[in-house]
């Protein structure tokens, strides 16, 4: 009877540390297949031609730096836009229909799949203005961003203990001035952690891209016109026949993931600092 | 004030019928008593007593919460501190408050102590920098602190956190001092020089101490209210309290038979 | 008032200068700290509002967009598998079979590991290891599920052809009844490859939550069934999960929502064929991947309302698994505040 249950206990514990293994040798198959098949492609001309017609050589100039001004911007919109929401929510949300209603659907937005966010954008900018463009990449971008912010802000500033206001309001100072002076410097690291996910969210992104930025094989600075970015310019080099092609997507396709990891792990740094403070 | 005659001609703080509600909890029932100036008026009493409540009236700290009233007059300098007229920020400014927990804010010590009075006074740098120091060695932290100013406050210790927090309350050179269980989180050492601070205070302030150490009352204060279940049951000089309660129910409590 | 300043005691050394009170009643001053309270909270008011508005903007225009093909087909659109571009015919059952299939077996091979990885944090590993560990199942999340496609499409859907496949048709395609699972011959992509890269992308959301549930077991439960002789297995299966079971399903129900919504990754292996088959190895589709590869070569009107339409119905799923899984999540923290 006890050899049973140890036998049954041993067993289960193996497959407790298969699993992780298992996990474990995922992460680690995954990023060697990019340094092996991407590691090629890293070179000069990856960051300083063009992305080629399939037999020419080039690069990804124009797709890292459409990806960079898209991400950017819509980080620069998105960002005040969820820092306000977020804080209304958390200081002044006791009271009213407006937070309730809003958290709510923030939530629902925060999960949905991206790919609806760009279905939306297309229907109300695309389809009316006619053509595809930077700026309704952007728009789509900054609707992934700002559920993340809100909600980070949200929680960052409920997680600040009601003493320090009430500390800063004992010595006299207005509403604002507490928020603005005290709460959010208290919860600073935590929605910065937010804000830096959200980055790498974003920069990943493909599938609300589709319909929106779409590429442009060409340099182009005009945002409004179709934007050439990482994703969607990996996602055709990827599917597309050619092999100089695919050896570009996969340069393309480690590039993506070295940023976006090592967005995580300072997101990670910053919340660690966040969590030491609050201690 | 019957018990206390003397306390009326020096009153800092009178409080009239005062009551006060959480939503429907009724907190406090008709309070009234007098702040003396210049002296320690202890609050003691068993937990839910409503000891803190009635000090987050002073400056009506309630307010923060929307379901939170309080019904009556609380004058101070012959104007009703809780008439809807009364704005908040200045009595705030007036009447200076020390918490539970040490509650430094997220910037250097020198921020720390100069956040309130950058609120109200346009001083200039070295103006800002006297009365910083000025406010650092009343609270008996200057020495320790002098060389790293620019340190962040939550760098410090708790006992020293808790003295930072009352040179930020001090510099705004209030006029009455709140302090809710300034020492409940800190170490003996901390707490006895937190009590020597207190003593040298009260020279320059009214002050109004919530504790739930009897020993710390008798220690600092002048005078000492008894509360229970939202009522002020005895009220008068702490020498008297201690020694000679009028009422039973403050005898149980003090001499520990209670509570 | 009683109050008599004659006795006043302060001293020399400390005297309040009239100066400064005189400067804290400046009703300007005064005046204009309460305009700039109002402004702030105005100026938070009105982000949250369009916060509010595009947001609800977003589920509006699905459904407006979508109205001309409800209109055309109604309820069939949920039961007919037929997808004609060319006679406009248009039905859904296709991609959300596919997408539901794909889910299915995304959280059947996902659901053990993720147990496995989180007991393994939470109870087997050596603390020292907790951490780095932990972050690199987590780091699997941050990975851009392009990738997933990429490698799926490229590493993965080879080697599973060669190898995988052919032994999974010689194992479990002979028991009668589910043999017809694992007919047909051996492509790489398909609706089950589609589901095994979704698993890898699961897992750590799954994970993640169902470790941070252990973590929340009280020790003293779990140290007074040591106590009692049980071994570890027995006091994870007696008394951990028992305790956490409504957080698992939380998780586990998170997991699904990002398995349903997930684009890329699923576009790259699923094949894309508007078929209904009952083999797992044949290729097929789900809602996000027809998106994906369909709408911006959509023309005619209906054609398009038709995909936002399957937009709206994969938004609708999600939401109600979404909403599952948050209302268990909320149940638990009520649970867990009663206790403390």
């Amino acid at each position: 009877m006890y050899t049973r249950r140890r036998i049954v206990n041993a067993i289960n514990l193996i497959g407790s540390v298969l699993a992780m293994g298992i996990g474990l040798a995922w992460l680690f198959w995954i990023l060697f297949t990019l340094f092996s098949k991407g590691f090629g492609g890293m070179n000069l001309a990856l960051f300083t031609q063009m992305t080629p017609a399939p037999d020419e050589n080039g690069g990804l100039l124009n797709a890292i730096a459409g990806s960079i001004a898209m991400v950017t911007i819509a980080t620069a919109i998105g960002t005040p836009v969820g820092i306000m929401a977020g804080t209304y929510l958390a200081e002044f949300g006791q009271r009213g229909w407006l937070a309730p209603v809003t958290r709510f659907i923030n939530d629902i937005l925060l999960s949905a799949p991206s790919i609806v966010i760009g279905l939306f954008v297309y229907t109300v900018y695309v389809a009316r203005v006619g053509h595809f463009s930077g700026w309704a990449g952007v728009l789509a971008l900054s609707l992934i961003v700002i559920p993340v912010v809100v909600r980070t802000t949200e929680d960052m500033l409920r997680l600040i203990p009601n003493s320090l206001r009430e500390a800063a309001a004992a010595l006299g100072a207005p509403h604002w001035k507490i928020i603005t002076l005290v709460t959010w410097r208290a919860s600073k690291a935590g929605i910065l952690t937010g804000i830096l996910l959200a980055i790498a969210r974003i920069s990943g992104e493909t599938a609300p891209l589709l319909f929106t930025a779409l590429n442009n094989q060409f340099w182009s600075v005009d945002m409004n016109r179709p934007m050439a970015n990482l994703p969607v310019v990996i996602f055709q080099f990827a599917m597309s026949p050619y092999e100089y092609w695919q050896e570009l997507a996969w340069a393309g396709a480690l590039l993506i993931t070295l940023s976006v990891l090592a967005l995580n792990i300072i997101a990670r740094f910053f919340l660690r600092k966040h969590e030491q403070i609050n201690q | 004030m019957n018990e206390i005659p003397d306390m009326a001609n020096n009153a800092k703080v009178t409080i009239h019928d005062l009551d006060f509600f959480y939503a429907k909890y009724h907190a406090l029932k008709s309070i009234n008593m007098a702040i003396t100036k210049n002296k320690v008026t202890a609050f003691i009493g068993p937990s839910g007593c409503g000891k803190s409540t009635l000090l987050r009236t002073f400056n009506r700290m309630y307010q923060l919460y929307p379901s939170q009233e309080a019904k009556g007059k609380i004058i101070m300098d012959s104007r009703n501190i809780l008439d809807a007229k009364q704005d908040l920020n200045i009595l705030r400014a007036k009447v200076g408050m020390v918490f539970q927990k040490p509650t430094p804010f997220p910037m250097s010590i020198f921020d720390n102590v100069a956040f309130g009075v950058k609120l109200y006074e346009p001083l200039k740098r070295n103006e800002l920098a006297e009365r910083v120091e000025w406010a650092l060695d009343k609270a008996a932290l200057w020495d320790e602190v002098k060389d790293k100013l620019q340190h962040s406050g939550t760098s410090l210790s708790g006992g020293q956190q808790q003295r930072l927090c009352i040179a930020r309350t001090i510099a705004v050179k209030p006029e009455v001092v709140l302090l809710d269980e300034p020492t409940s989180a800190l170490d003996p050492i901390s707490t006895a020089r937190i009590e020597d601070l207190i003593f040298t205070l009260k020279q320059d302030y009214t002050i109004v101490i919530v504790t739930h150490n009897m020993q710390q009352a008798a220690r600092v204060s002048d005078y000492t209210a008894y509360m229970y279940l939202g009522e002020l049951i005895e009220f008068g000089n702490t020498d008297t309290i201690f020694t000679t309660p009028k009422q039973r129910a403050t005898e149980d409590y003090i001499t520990g038979k209670f509570g | 008032m009683h109050v008599n300043y004659t006795n006043q005691s302060n001293s020399g050394a400390f005297s309040l200068p009239d100066k400064r009170m005189a400067k804290i009643h400046a009703p300007s001053q005064l005046k204009r700290q309460l305009f700039y309270d109002l402004l702030f909270r105005g100026a938070t008011w009105i982000f949250t509002l369009i916060v509010l508005i595009l947001l609800t903007g977003l589920v509006v225009s699905l459904v407006i967009g979508s109205l001309p093909a409800v209109k055309a087909f109604g309820f069939n659109f949920l039961i007919s598998g037929e997808w004609n571009p060319v006679t406009e015919q248009f039905g859904g059952l296709v991609p959300i079979i596919g997408t539901l299939v794909t889910s299915i077996i995304a959280l059947s091979i996902g659901i053990p590991i993720s147990f496995g990885i989180a007991l393994f944090l939470t109870e087997l590993s050596p603390p020292w290891l907790r951490q780095p560990l932990g972050t690199a199942i987590e780091l699997l999340a941050g990975i851009p599920s392009i990738i997933y496609g990429m490698w799926g499409l490229f590493v993965f859907a080879p080697l599973f052809a060669k190898t995988g496949q052919p032994w999974l048709q010689d194992t479990v395609g002979q028991i009668p009844g589910i043999d017809f699972l694992f007919a047909g011959a051996f492509m790489g992509i398909g609706t089950l490859t589609a589901g095994i890269i979704l698993a890898i992308m699961v897992i750590p959301f799954i994970a993640a939550v169902m470790r941070d549930v252990f973590a929340v077991v009280p020790s003293m439960l779990k140290e007074s069934a040591y106590a009692s002789g049980a071994t570890t297995w027995e006091v994870i299966w007696h008394v951990v999960i028992p305790y956490t079971r409504i957080g698992m399903v939380g998780g586990i129900m998170l997991g699904l929502g990002r398995a349903l919504g997930e684009t890329m990754a699923v576009t790259f292996v699923i094949g894309n064929a508007h078929q209904l088959h009952a083999s797992l190895f044949m290729p097929g589709n789900s809602i996000a991947s027809a998106l994906a590869n369909e709408f911006t070569e959509a023309d005619g009107e209906l054609y398009t309302a038709a995909l936002i339409e399957l937009g709206l119905i994969l938004f609708l799923i999600t939401f109600i698994v979404l909403a599952c899984s948050k209302i268990l999540l909320l149940q638990l923290r009520k649970r867990d505040g009663d206790i403390s």
